[in-house]
């Protein structure tokens, strides 16, 4: 089943279009990375996809059930919330917040859902402790057992990785394919690191000059990605 | 020894009397009391926001409202500067991070230019004879908690009232909205109509607090309570509930002393803050916490 469906869109601020003909089908279940140099609108997108700003021009379609407020999203840090005094139990439980409408009060729902989160993430124990006061692996645990309060369905990541050791990256990616393969999540992630997009993902979409969007195996025989990744590897040496 | 002690005794006699005897000190004693609640409470999600200096803009704001509205010739001039304060605020915390000038800078910007145009106005129109003496209570509010009527003490009540059940009902959203708002508003939380609600409430805020400490001294009130309890709480509920009962003690503690010992209230009640945070701080320090 598709889920969200994008048609010639185009992305951008104001009148200043970034990304030009933008055609991709997200399915229930697939496992969709989005690369792309820096600036080419690869967080445009993501805004986009979770309403917080304007397509230009085209058609973004949400169906399945899924609506724009109901994908779970785990953002970059921001600055603000390096200081923040907040225990984990709160900012988990924030991510219930939208599904109480204008009632002032969680209920007993939403603290089993954020409880069985906190379970998933394995940060029982850190229930209690400061948010600020935790590594940046353990925070990104925090954070996604808050965007899975928020969704059954879809999960947009932004570059979860970033900032994270390699043994703490590779855990965070097995956090995330099981989360898709078990939970049966449709998973969204910009992602730098190439790498490991296409050792997880079903799906490629590259942003550029050039727009590319298949299956992983279309995409590895694909002009753009053959260049993209002779690029990264020439990168890398 | 005992000479401190027949200190105490001698003062809190004098302090009974006072309560019993004039009504305005129990006036001054309400308010302040309620001020600094109202203020504490808002006060973490502004610090936190990075908008400590909101408090200070708005209160310039206040003061150039307030110089306007005796030159027009409103007497009851919280009808003029209440609305006005409160267009300010929206203004202002409207600012995200999109637009031309940034939040800081607009923030400064109005208020110094509301600071200026208030002395200004106050300057070529005043019909007083004491100008620099008016002037100085209204930055400094060194009397006029002192000369409260009835009425405002009981406006001051019911808007307090009003936004401590706000803040209770809308405890979570804001706690959503002032950690991410991105993440609140994606996953369909109403954060315009929060930072809206916010934006209101302390400009509401700012004109009552004005009464007590003046219009200089109001960032005090908000930021001295959240910084305090920042250093030594951890989570949300512990910080809100450490800076509002801080805050009301610290106001308590400053009116009394500026009442026996004949000191100006505002920057009274401030000095004590200042002392508190001290003491915040150093425990911050000692029991480990991450006082940076």
């Amino acid at each position: 089943m598709a889920q969200i469906i994008c048609k010639d869109l185009s992305l951008g601020y104001d009148s200043n279009v970034i990304v030009k003909n933008l055609n991709f089908t997200v399915n229930a279940g697939d496992y969709l990375c989005i690369v792309g140099e820096n600036g080419s609108g690869k967080s445009t997108l993501m805004r986009t996809l979770l309403s917080l700003q304007k397509a230009i021009s085209g058609k973004l379609e949400f169906s399945d059930g899924l609506t724009s407020d109901k994908l779970g999203y785990l953002p970059q840090q921001t600055f603000i919330q390096r200081d923040f005094p907040a225990s984990v139990w709160e900012i988990v439980l924030s991510g219930r917040c939208s599904k109480e409408g204008f009632k002032p009060f969680y209920s007993k729902e939403d603290k089993a859902i954020a409880m069985q989160n906190i379970k998933k993430m394995e940060i029982e124990n850190l229930k209690n402790r400061c948010y600020r006061e935790l590594s940046g692996g353990q925070q990104q645990r925090v954070l996604l057992a808050r965007a899975l309060c928020a969704t059954t369905k879809a999960l947009l990541l932004d570059e979860p990785v970033s900032g994270l050791d390699p043994m703490l990256t590779n855990q965070m990616y097995e956090l995330i394919n099981n989360l898709n393969k078990k939970e049966k999540i449709t998973i969204i992630m910009i992602s730098h690191d190439i790498e490991s997009a296409l050792k997880y993902a079903t799906h490629i979409l590259h942003i550029g000059k050039e727009i590319v969007f298949g299956t992983k195996e279309d995409y590895l025989n694909s002009k753009v990605g053959k260049s993209f990744l002779s690029n990264w590897e020439g990168g890398l040496q | 020894m005992s000479g401190i002690i027949d200190f105490f005794v001698d003062n809190a006699n004098t302090l009974v009397e006072y309560i019993t005897t004039y009504p305005f000190v129990r006036y001054a004693l309400i308010v302040g009391v309620l001020i600094a609640l109202c203020s504490s409470l808002l006060g973490v999600t502004l610090v936190l926001k990075r908008f400590s200096f909101i408090g200070d803009g708005l209160s310039h704001v206040a003061f150039g409202a307030m110089a306007m509205a005796t030159v027009i010739g409103i007497t009851d001039n919280m009808i003029f500067t209440m609305p006005v304060t409160i267009i300010c605020a929206i203004l202002l915390l409207r600012t995200g991070q999109n637009t031309k000038i940034k939040g800081d800078a607009a923030v400064a910007m109005i208020s110094v230019g509301a600071l200026a145009i208030g002395y200004l106005l106050m300057n070529i129109f005043s019909s007083s004879n004491n100008l620099s003496g008016d002037v100085c209570s209204t930055l400094f509010g060194s009397t006029s908690i002192l000369t409260l009527s009835v009425f405002e003490v009981w406006l001051c009540v019911a808007l307090s009232v009003v936004v401590v059940i706000l803040f209770i009902l809308f405890y979570n959203k804001i706690f959503a909205v002032t950690f991410d708002e991105n993440f609140a508003k994606a996953t369909g939380v109403h954060s315009e109509f929060y930072n809206l609600l916010i934006a209101v409430v302390i400009a509401v805020i700012i004109v009552l607090a004005m009464n007590l400490v003046g219009s200089l001294l109001i960032s005090a009130l908000v930021i001295f309570p959240a910084l305090s309890a920042m250093r030594v709480f951890k989570s949300f509920k512990s910080v809100t509930i450490c800076s509002a009962i801080f805050s009301v003690s610290c106001a308590l503690l400053g009116i009394v002393i500026s009442i026996l010992f004949d000191t100006p209230v505002g920057s009274t009640i401030v000095a004590v803050d200042i002392i508190a945070f001290c003491a915040f701080y150093l425990i911050g320090l000692l029991s480990g916490g991450k006082a940076k």
